[in-house]
């Protein structure tokens, strides 16, 4: 006989609105096994565990089912007061009333009905719980931080800070990221460049971090504290260990003519090159796709001209196999490519660019030496528009959701393109304006009301030349009327949206993906910067659109997390893997086929009672993730998986169906 | 008359009949669908009983059977999309399994109908709310299914007339971990 105590939950009125929990915990106290069942507001605070904690002790439970939220919630929480309690964690049940019940059925009666089932079917699950125990697993206190954008670099110092390893992996030839492309930085207006490129220093000066740039992680096995991640490091056709940096090659490389990525496609770089002056490394890198001696043969001017003889055209890449404890995925944001708005005229009129590309152009770092030209014949604009929401918040051609930064940012290019040129005339044209940081909203208020930059509520129409000029055609939704502006430049606030590639990494590294393919965290609220992959953690923008304070933040705090588990001296594994009755097996090893993480070894198996010998399957605890394929293949069933027992669910699903 | 009258009882009967389904959701992305769906208060109806497990592929055909034979009138299995189980590979056993089960279960004579796998992510609320809302209003349409006898001829379990949890039996493994 088990003692099992039910425990539902008010969930303030969250549940009890809709369920009956009175009659649910009455029903629970008849059900077989229940010997005790009580109602409590908020079961999961602390007045809430203290009357489970009790009446464990009182009425000698010896299993608790607490029905309240989703077990993704608070699985954790009531197996620790379980453990309080004086019981192994694992006799703790829950049953889902909240997300699964009160909050998706309007009808109090249907509603409370389906919550004693659901109580039901957990207490018959209960029932047949059995004690686990968590083992220890050794971490190798390393870290692999994929994406050398701010938020990546963020996320290295800090565990670096800690005093633990880090290897940072950038796909291009430099850290950086976006924000090293960009001008200045909203509220305050400091220089992206002044503030970042000291971080670059610092992270790269880090005796703990070691940075493996154009490189890409092929392939991530293992589990929570014991990765193994292969990286391919492209040939950089330059040996990092001679260049000196002193740039000769790239200015004497004859194919100049290749648009540069860095300036978002509108200067030109040559076939040898580093991305910007103040790339680190500063170690240049041979595009082999552009370069005349990998394309025709000839050439090897570059060769002739470096000093340090530095240039290795027959570099091969290198695969780096390295053993990580934690994995912090930083890898950014691509912007939309909005040639879908054929409205607006990207890509067929040079003067409709993106707000990347403004970046650019006002840089002094960039293709004009920070002097806004319009791309077209090098005019400087006497009246710029802006379009706001190109791609966000746009279901039909983009994304329904808002990229977060694009109000900012164009505050931002309004206000240093009216700090340069006072007499310019600039419009803006917002859906809504979203400004919801500190200093936000301030900002965009000096942006329309000290700069007189016109905000224009609604949406455009259209975008066509007229003469050398651009013709903006839309509606000023607030005097309900047509407007038509005359510039000079248009300049699209595009969305952000998650990397082209971000679903195969996703892949490799077992986490999940939204519809828009950003990295879902474990929980919204409660555990932002987690997967639900144990071991791998989110920082900057890969997970939503951030901006520079935000991805900063989030950098830290994934390396907070990944340092706080490398402080413990092991790691618990969870106990619910599967399990092999060697007496019942008959070593057909069917499981063995079927594991996706080679967890199953053939070992011999003397029976106690007939002294036979027998090959029978035997589980490595260790490489067992407990997803169960195992037991559902094996024809004797002779594989259990600890806390989903055939037994269990068969019990569940008879008390699903009884009437 | 009087046979009129039974008919029309019989139609209200039926219309007031609501199918019994049991829902086996992988925990990484078709229970997290099924709970995002409670956080953003998608109503759906309440015939569909959810057992949560780690994968797809822990879904043993026999779960499936099982519950045909304790008068599910029918069965949703659900887990994360082709490529992206938690387990890498789980949800391609569990499509081979459900594929030919269902084969089997037609050719017992039960509807296909009755036995659904689909892919639910963990961001597809709205995607899980229509699931449920579709089979129940498949299943409604089919009736009640026909029940198949329990082997062991288990009192109450056939006949559906009590909850057959039994009063003592041993732990699976008990006798190993001893």
């Amino acid at each position: 006989m088990a003692r099992i105590g039910v425990f539902v939950c008010h969930c303030g009125t969250n549940i009890a609105k809709t369920v009956d929990v009175d009659r649910v915990a009455a029903a629970a106290a008849r059900m077989p096994n229940v010997a005790y069942a009580t109602t409590y507001l908020y079961m999961c605070s602390d007045p809430g565990q203290n009357i489970i904690k009790e009446a464990v002790k009182e009425h000698s439970l010896d299993r608790i089912v607490v029905a309240a939220c989703s077990p993704s919630l608070h699985e954790k929480t009531f197996q620790k007061c379980a453990e309080a309690a004086g019981l192994n964690p694992y006799f703790s049940e829950m049953a889902n009333i909240r997300e699964q019940c009160s909050w998706v059925h309007s009808d109090r009666e249907e509603a409370t009905a389906k919550a004693i089932k659901l109580v039901q079917m957990a207490v018959a699950r209960a029932y047949y719980d059995q004690e686990l125990y968590q083992s220890q697993i050794p971490v190798h206190r390393r870290a692999l931080v994929i994406g050398g954008g701010v938020a990546g670099i963020q996320a290295a110092l800090d565990v670096a800070a800690s005093g633990y390893e880090v290897v940072l992996v950038e796909r291009t030839p430099s850290i950086g990221g976006r924000m090293a492309q960009f001008d200045k930085t909203f509220p305050t207006l400091d220089c992206a460049a002044c503030i970042l490129t000291p971080k670059m220093v610092e992270v790269a000066s880090d005796p703990n971090v070691k940075i493996v740039t154009y490189a890409e992680v092929e392939s991530v096995s293992g589990f929570l504290g014991n990765f193994e991640a292969v990286i391919r490091r492209r040939a950089r056709s330059v040996r990092m260990d001679a260049c000196n940096g002193c740039g000769v090659c790239y200015q004497k490389c004859p194919s100049k003519k290749i648009p540069s990525e860095f300036n978002a496609g509108l200067g030109t770089r040559t076939a040898i090159y580093v991305p910007f002056p103040q790339a680190v490394p500063n170690v240049p890198v041979i595009d082999r796709e552009n370069c005349r001696y990998f394309l025709t043969g000839k050439c090897r001017i570059c060769e002739k001209v470096c000093s340090a003889q530095a240039i290795d055209f027959d570099q091969q890449d290198e695969i780096l196999k390295e053993q990580f404890g934690a994995i912090i995925v930083a890898t950014g944001i691509d912007v939309l490519d909005h040639s879908i708005y054929g409205e607006y005229g990207y890509g067929r009129y040079p003067d409709v660019i993106s707000g990347l590309q403004l970046e650019r152009l006002i840089n002094a770092g960039g293709p004009t030496q920070g002097i806004l030209k319009r791309p077209s014949d090098g005019k400087e604009p006497e009246s710029v528009v802006f379009i706001q929401c190109v791609g966000s918040r746009d279901d039909s051609k983009g994304f329904p959701y808002c990229s977060k930064v694009c109000c900012m940012y164009t505050a931002k290019h309004t206000i240093l393109l009216k700090e340069k040129h006072p007499e310019t005339e600039i419009y803006s044209f917002y859906i809504d304006i979203r400004s919801t940081g500190k200093g936000y909203e301030e900002f965009v208020r000096r942006a329309q009301e000290e700069f007189g930059v016109h905000y224009l509520r609604g949406r455009v129409s259209r975008v066509y030349p007229r003469g050398d000029k651009m013709v903006v055609m839309g509606v000023d939704s607030l005097l309900g009327q047509q407007v038509e502006v005359e510039a000079d430049l248009v300049v699209l606030a595009t969305a952000a949206q998650a990397r082209s590639d971000a679903k195969e990494l996703a892949r490799k590294l077992n986490v999940a993906t939204d519809r828009y393919n950003f990295f879902t965290e474990a929980h919204p609220k409660l555990r932002p910067v987690e997967t639900l992959t144990a071991g791998v953690f989110l920082a900057g923008a890969c997970q939503f659109p951030k901006d520079i304070p935000d991805s900063v933040a989030s950098g830290s705090a994934a390396a907070a997390k990944v340092a706080s588990m490398f402080s413990k001296p092991f790691l618990l594994s969870e106990p619910t893997v599967a399990e092999v009755l060697p007496l019942t097996c008959v070593g057909c090893l069917n499981c063995q086929s079927v594991c996706p993480f080679n967890a199953i070894d053939e070992v011999a198996f003397v029976n106690p009672l007939t002294r036979e010998e027998k090959k029978v399957a035997k589980v490595n605890e260790g490489l067992c993730n407990g997803c169960g394929t195992c037991v559902a293949a094996c024809y004797s069933s002779s594989i259990q998986l600890r806390g989903f027992t055939d037994e269990q669910i068969f019990r569940q699903i008879e008390t699903a169906l009884a009437p | 008359m009087s046979k009129n009258s039974t008919e029309e009882k019989q139609a209200a009967a039926a219309a007031e009949w609501e199918p019994s389904i049991v829902g086996f959701l992988c925990r990484w992305c078709s229970y997290a669908g099924a709970d995002l769906a409670g956080s953003s208060r998608m109503e759906y109806p309440p015939n569909v009983n959810v057992i949560r497990v780690p994968c797809s592929g822990r879904i043993d055909p026999l779960f499936v059977l099982k519950a045909f034979q304790q008068g599910a009138d029918g069965v949703l299995v659900s887990g994360c999309h082709p490529g992206d189980c938690h387990y890498a590979e789980g949800n391609y056993y569990a499509r081979r399994r459900m594929t030919l089960l269902k084969r089997l279960l037609e050719f017992l004579g039960y509807h296909p109908h009755r036995l659904r796998l689909e892919w639910v992510s963990a961001a597809e609320a709205r995607e899980f709310a229509e699931v449920v809302k579709d089979m129940v209003e498949q299943v409604k349409a089919l009736g009640p299914a026909e029940r198949y006898a329990d082997f062991d001829g288990r009192p109450g379990a056939v006949a559906g007339l009590e909850p057959s949890i039994p009063v003592e039996v041993p732990v699976v493994g008990e006798g190993e971990r001893k």
